[in-house]
C-alpha cells in the first residue's frame, strides 16, 4: 500500500467531515438569494468563529480521553470578563470587586490600545488558568475529566454570573469593526496598508477577518502543538495511557496541557463572542448548548472520543457543518422550532456516515477494538 | 561505552517488595553482567516481573538497594530508568495502537527541528530501526493498530534498540513472534551482546533459554533460588528448581488413537484472502492441533468456526448436524456448543475490572437463571466448583480478575468456557506466557476434557506441545492446511519442514487438506 493510501485511509473520517462541509456549503451558496457574496462569508465567519474555538477546545482533552464539560462555561466567562476588560475606555478602567458593597480595589488597566490589548491577554490567560486548574484537578486529585469538568464548568458560570448577573458591558467600538469585518475594514481601522487602499492588498480586501484569526490560531498554536513531543504524549495517552506511561513520557503534564490549552481555545472563543456582541451575558443554556455542540463538532470532524486519533482541524470542520446546517433554516424559511428536530436528524446521518464502515468489516472482532 | 569494563552492570541487594499481604519479594540478591545474557527462570507469581519492575523503575523496592554500573540509583519512573540506560521490552505491550510505527518508535525522545517533531527524521529512523530487526516490509506510517501481533512485537523491540540500552530487558518478548523472527532477535541479541549490553532474559520457553542464556537465575516464591552458568543444570533440574517439586512427565500419556464420528467437520472453508479450501474434521475424545508459522490463518480458522467473521464459505458440521454461527452467541448456543479461549486474554478473554466470579459465570449465566434473574445460590455453587476443578489460586472470588497472575487469569477464560458444557473446544494458543507448572495442569486438563468426550482443536505456536498434546496435528501455511501429522510422523522435523512447505508436499494450489488420512 501506498504512503499516501494509507494516509487517506487513516485520515477517512476527517476527510469525510471536510469533503461533506465543503458540498453543503456549495448548497447553502447556490440556495442563498444573493449567492457567494463577501458579506455572506463574513457573517458566516462571525457566525462560526466562537463555536469553532469552542469545538477545538473540547478536541484537545478528548484527545487525551478525557471529555471537557466546562468549554462551554469557560468560554461564557471569558466573555464576561472581556466585556469589563475591553472597553477601551479612554480614561482607562477602574477595576475593582464588589462583592455586595464591599469593594476590593484591583488597580486600574489604562486606556486607548494598550488598555484593550492587556485586557485580551489577561482573558486569554484567565481561560488557560480555568484550563489548567481543570487539568490539575483531573491530574493530582485523580478525578475522571466528565466529573471534573462538570463541578469546575459550574464554578466557571457561577464567576460569569458573579461579573455580570445582567447581561451589559461594553466593548471598544473600533476593535467590534476591526474584527467582525473583513481585511479591508481591520486595515482601515488600525490604519495599515495606506487604510486599506494599497493596491497589492485589494485582492485580500474582502477575505473576514475572524476567517484568518482562525487560521492563524490553527496554523500558529495548534499545529505546532500537535507536533510537539507534548502533543504527541496527548496522542499516546488517548490511544494507550500505561503504555504512555512505560514509554517513559511525561503523561501528567500532558494531560494538564491538554485542558490548558483547551482553556486557551475556549477564551479565543469567548473573547470573540464578546467583541461580536459588543457586551458579556452569562447565559447558562446558551454555555450548555456551546458544550454540547463542541463535543458534536469533535465526533463529526472524526476524533474518537476514546481519544487518540483525530485532531483539531476536523473539529473546526465538524463546527462549520453544525453551522451551515442552521443557515438553511434561514434560507428556508423553516419553522425555528423544528430547527433541534433537524439538527438531531443531520447530526445522526452524519455521525452514522463514519459508522458505514461497519458494514465492511468482516472480522466482527474488529468493531470492538 | 563499548570499551567499559566487564563485570556486574547491575547489583541488587536486599531487595524487598510487599503488595498488601502478599510478599512479591524477599531480600533478593542479585547479578547481572555486561555482555551476556542472562535468563531469569520462574513460576508466575515467583517475583521475575517485580524484580523487572523495581529494575525499571516502574515500582520502588520497600527495601534494598540498586546499583548501576558500579553507583546506587533510585528510579522513580519509567524515565528515570531508560535515562540511565536500561531498556524494557515488556509482556504487556508498551505500543500506542493509535499512533503510527513512527511514532511509536521514537515516541520518548523524537528527533526535533525548531522544537517540533522533525517526521521526516522520525520516519528515517524508524526504517533504519526496523531493518536492524529485520522488519523492512513494515510501513512506518501504518498505525499499530493495523499489525498482527507478532510484527507489533518486532516493533517494540527496534523501539527499545533506539533507546540505546545498557541493560536491555526482555520480558516473554518472543512469545508473540514467528519462528523467523525468532531467529531475527536471536541474532539481534547476539548483536548487542558483543556489544557490551547487559540482558535480562526472561521465558517460558527452555529451549530459548537454553540457545540464548550465559547465566540463569531462579525465583521461586519472592526468593532467588540459584543461579548458575549455562551447562551446570539440565532442563529437569532446572524445572524442579522452578516448581520445587518433583514432575514426572512433561505431558499426559495419549490414549491409544480411535476412529469416532467426527464432532466437528469442516469441509472447503474459505474466507476472503485468508482460509482457502480447509477440510478438517475432528472426533470427539480427540486433541487436533493447529501447526505452522504464526499468522498463516490458525487464528482465523479459529474465528471462523466461532461466528465471529462474515462471509465464510463452505461448510462446518456439528455433531452431523449442519451448522452457520452467526456470532460468538450462536456459536456457544447449546444446540452448537462450541467454546473459544481467545488469543488475547488481557481484552478478549477476560472482563479485567470484573470480580473472578462475574467473569467464570459471564459466559452461561442463562443456564443459571431463574426467568430474567440470576440464581445467585446456583452461580456461586457454579464459581466454587470450577475453582475447585481447575485448582484456581485465589485470595477471594470477588477479588478482581485482573489480581492474578497470568496463569490463573488462563484458567479463569478456560473455567468459563467450561462451564458453558461445550462439545467443542478451541483453544487459541493458550499457554503463552504461562509458567511450567500452570502449562503442565492445562495439559492435563485438555486430555481429561477430551477423555471426557470434547472435541479440542489446539492452536499452539509451541512445537513441543503441539507434539506432546495433540493425537493429530493439521500444518497450515497460507491459509491452507498443507499436510496432516499424526503418530509417528508427528515430530519436529516434520512439523517445521511442512510449516515451510517444503516437507514433500503438494503445491499450494492443490486441495490437500482432507488427502491425507
Amino acid at each position: 500500500m501506498s504512503d499516501l493510501a494509507i494516509k487517506i485511509r487513516q485520515n477517512f473520517a476527517f476527510l469525510t467531515a471536510a469533503v461533506l462541509f465543503v458540498v453543503v456549503y456549495l448548497l447553502y451558496n447556490l440556495a442563498h438569494p444573493k449567492g457567494f457574496t463577501s458579506a455572506v462569508f463574513i457573517q458566516n465567519s462571525n457566525e462560526v468563529f466562537t463555536l469553532a474555538m469552542v469545538s477545538m477546545a473540547q478536541t484537545v482533552p478528548v484527545l487525551a480521553a478525557g471529555l471537557d464539560l466546562s468549554v462551554g462555561a469557560s468560554m461564557t466567562m471569558i466573555a464576561c470578563f472581556a466585556s469589563y476588560l475591553l472597553s477601551g475606555a479612554p480614561a482607562g478602567t477602574p477595576l475593582a470587586l464588589d462583592f455586595g458593597g464591599w469593594r476590593v480595589a484591583l488597580g486600574t488597566l489604562p486606556g486607548g490600545v494598550t488598555g484593550i490589548a492587556l485586557g485580551a491577554v489577561i482573558c486569554l490567560l484567565i481561560g488557560a488558568l480555568a484550563g489548567l486548574i481543570n487539568g490539575a484537578v483531573v491530574v493530582y486529585g485523580r478525578i475522571q475529566p466528565i466529573i471534573a469538568t462538570l463541578a469546575t464548568g459550574a464554578i466557571y458560570i457561577g464567576i460569569a454570573l458573579f461579573l455580570r448577573p445582567q447581561p451589559g458591558g461594553k466593548v471598544d467600538d473600533n476593535l467590534n469593526w476591526a474584527l467582525t469585518n473583513s481585511l479591508g475594514d481591520f486595515a482601515s481601522t488600525v490604519h495599515i496598508f495606506n487604510d486599506g487602499a494599497a493596491p497589492w492588498f485589494a485582492p485580500f480586501a474582502g477575505i473576514p477577518t475572524p476567517f484568518v484569526l482562525l487560521v492563524l490560531i490553527i496554523l500558529l498554536v495548534w499545529v505546532p502543538f500537535s507536533r510537539t513531543v507534548t502533543g504527541r504524549t496527548v496522542y499516546a495517552i488517548g490511544s494507550a495511557e500505561g503504555a504512555a506511561y512505560m514509554s517513559g513520557l511525561d503523561v501528567n503534564r500532558a494531560r494538564i496541557a491538554a485542558f490548558t490549552l483547551g482553556g486557551f481555545f475556549a477564551a479565543c472563543g469567548g473573547l470573540f463572542l464578546a467583541i461580536e456582541t459588543s457586551s458579556g451575558n452569562a447565559d447558562i443554556p446558551q454555555a450548555g448548548t456551546y458544550t454540547l455542540n463542541s463535543i458534536a463538532a469533535v465526533v463529526i470532524g472524526g476524533t474518537s472520543l476514546l481519544g487518540g486519533n483525530g485532531g483539531a482541524i476536523g473539529s473546526v470542520f465538524g463546527a462549520l457543518i453544525l453551522r451551515v446546517i442552521s443557515y438553511f433554516f434561514r434560507i428556508f424559511d423553516i419553522a425555528p422550532l423544528l430547527q433541534p428536530l433537524f439538527e438531531g436528524i443531520i447530526l445522526l446521518a452524519a455521525v452514522s456516515i463514519g459508522a458505514l464502515r461497519v458494514l465492511r468489516v468482516k472480522n466482527t472482532l474488529e468493531l470492538f477494538r | 561505552m563499548a570499551d567499559a569494563p566487564q563485570g556486574d552492570f547491575l547489583v541488587l541487594s536486599g531487595i524487598s517488595k510487599r503488595y498488601g499481604g502478599v510478599r512479591a519479594l524477599e531480600d533478593v540478591d542479585f547479578r547481572c553482567a555486561r555482555g551476556s545474557i542472562h535468563a531469569v527462570l520462574g513460576e508466575n507469581g515467583a517475583g521475575k516481573s517485580t524484580l523487572i519492575k523495581i529494575v525499571a523503575g516502574v515500582v520502588q523496592p520497600d527495601a534494598g538497594t540498586i546499583a548501576l554500573d558500579g553507583r546506587a540509583r533510585e528510579f522513580a519512573s519509567p524515565s528515570a530508568a531508560t535515562a540511565a540506560g536500561v531498556v524494557c521490552i515488556f509482556q504487556e505491550l508498551s505500543l500506542m495502537p493509535d499512533l503510527s510505527v513512527a511514532d511509536n518508535i521514537s515516541i520518548a525522545a523524537p528527533p526535533r527541528r525548531f522544537g517540533m517533531i522533525d517526521t521526516r527524521a522520525q520516519r528515517r529512523r524508524a526504517e533504519a530501526l526496523l531493518a536492524e530487526v529485520g522488519c523492512e516490509d513494515v510501513n512506518p506510517l501504518l498505525r499499530v493498530r493495523d499489525l498482527p501481533l507478532s510484527r507489533r512485537q518486532m516493533v517494540e523491540i527496534a523501539k527499545a534498540l533506539g533507546q540505546k540500552p545498557q541493560l536491555l530487558i526482555l520480558d516473554e518478548a518472543t512469545s508473540a513472534l514467528t519462528s523467523a523472527d525468532v531467529e531475527r532477535v536471536y541474532t539481534l541479541l547476539a548483536r548487542l551482546k558483543a556489544e557490551n549490553v547487559a540482558i535480562l532474559y526472561i521465558s517460558h520457553r527452555m529451549h530459548e533459554v537454553e540457545a540464548l542464556a550465559d547465566r540463569a537465575s531462579v525465583f521461586r516464591n519472592g526468593r532467588h533460588i540459584e543461579t548458575f552458568d549455562k551447562g551446570q543444570r539440565s532442563t529437569a533440574e532446572i524445572v524442579q528448581l522452578m516448581i520445587g517439586r518433583d514432575i514426572a512427565t512433561q505431558y499426559p500419556p495419549k490414549p491409544k488413537p480411535v476412529r469416532s464420528a467426527p464432532a466437528l467437520k469442516v469441509e472447503r472453508l474459505g474466507w476472503e484472502d485468508h482460509l482457502a479450501d480447509i477440510s478438517l474434521e475432528v472426533g470427539a475424545g480427540e486433541i487436533v492441533g493447529l501447526g505452522g508459522l504464526d499468522g498463516q490463518g490458525q487464528k482465523t480458522l479459529l474465528l471462523a468456526l466461532f461466528g465471529v467473521l462474515r462471509g465464510v464459505t463452505g461448510t462446518i458440521t456439528v455433531s452431523g448436524r449442519r451448522v452457520r454461527p452467526g456470532s460468538p452467541a450462536q456459536a456457544k448456543a447449546a444446540d452448537v456448543g462450541i467454546a473459544l479461549v481467545p488469543e488475547d486474554r488481557k481484552t478478549e478473554g477476560l472482563l479485567l475490572p470484573m470480580s473472578i466470579a462475574d467473569n467464570l459465570t459471564i459466559a452461561s449465566l442463562g443456564a443459571m437463571s431463574i426467568g430474567p434473574f440470576v440464581d445467585t445460590g446456583k452461580e456461586a455453587e457454579a464459581v466454587d466448583s470450577a475453582i475447585d476443578r481447575l485448582k484456581i489460586k485465589v485470595g477471594s472470588k470477588d477479588d478482581a480478575v485482573s489480581t492474578l497472575s497470568g496463569g490463573n487469569q488462563q484458567k479463569v477464560v478456560i473455567a468459563k468456557w467450561l462451564m458453558t458444557g461445550p462439545r467443542i473446544i478451541l483453544l487459541n494458543d493458550p499457554t503463552r506466557g504461562i509458567d511450567v507448572g500452570t502449562k503442565q495442569e492445562l495439559y492435563r486438563l485438555m486430555r481429561e476434557l477430551a477423555d471426557q468426550g470434547a472435541a479440542i482443536l489446539f492452536y499452539s505456536t509451541d512445537y513441543d506441545e503441539l507434539i506432546g498434546c495433540c493425537d493429530r496435528v493439521a500444518i497450515m501455511y497460507d491459509g491452507r492446511i498443507v499436510r496432516e501429522l499424526a503418530g509417528g510422523e508427528l515430530n519436529e522435523t516434520n512439523i517445521v519442514a511442512n510449516s515451510l512447505n517444503i516437507g514433500a508436499a503438494p503445491s499450494p494450489g492443490a486441495p490437500s487438506g482432507a488427502a491425507h488420512v
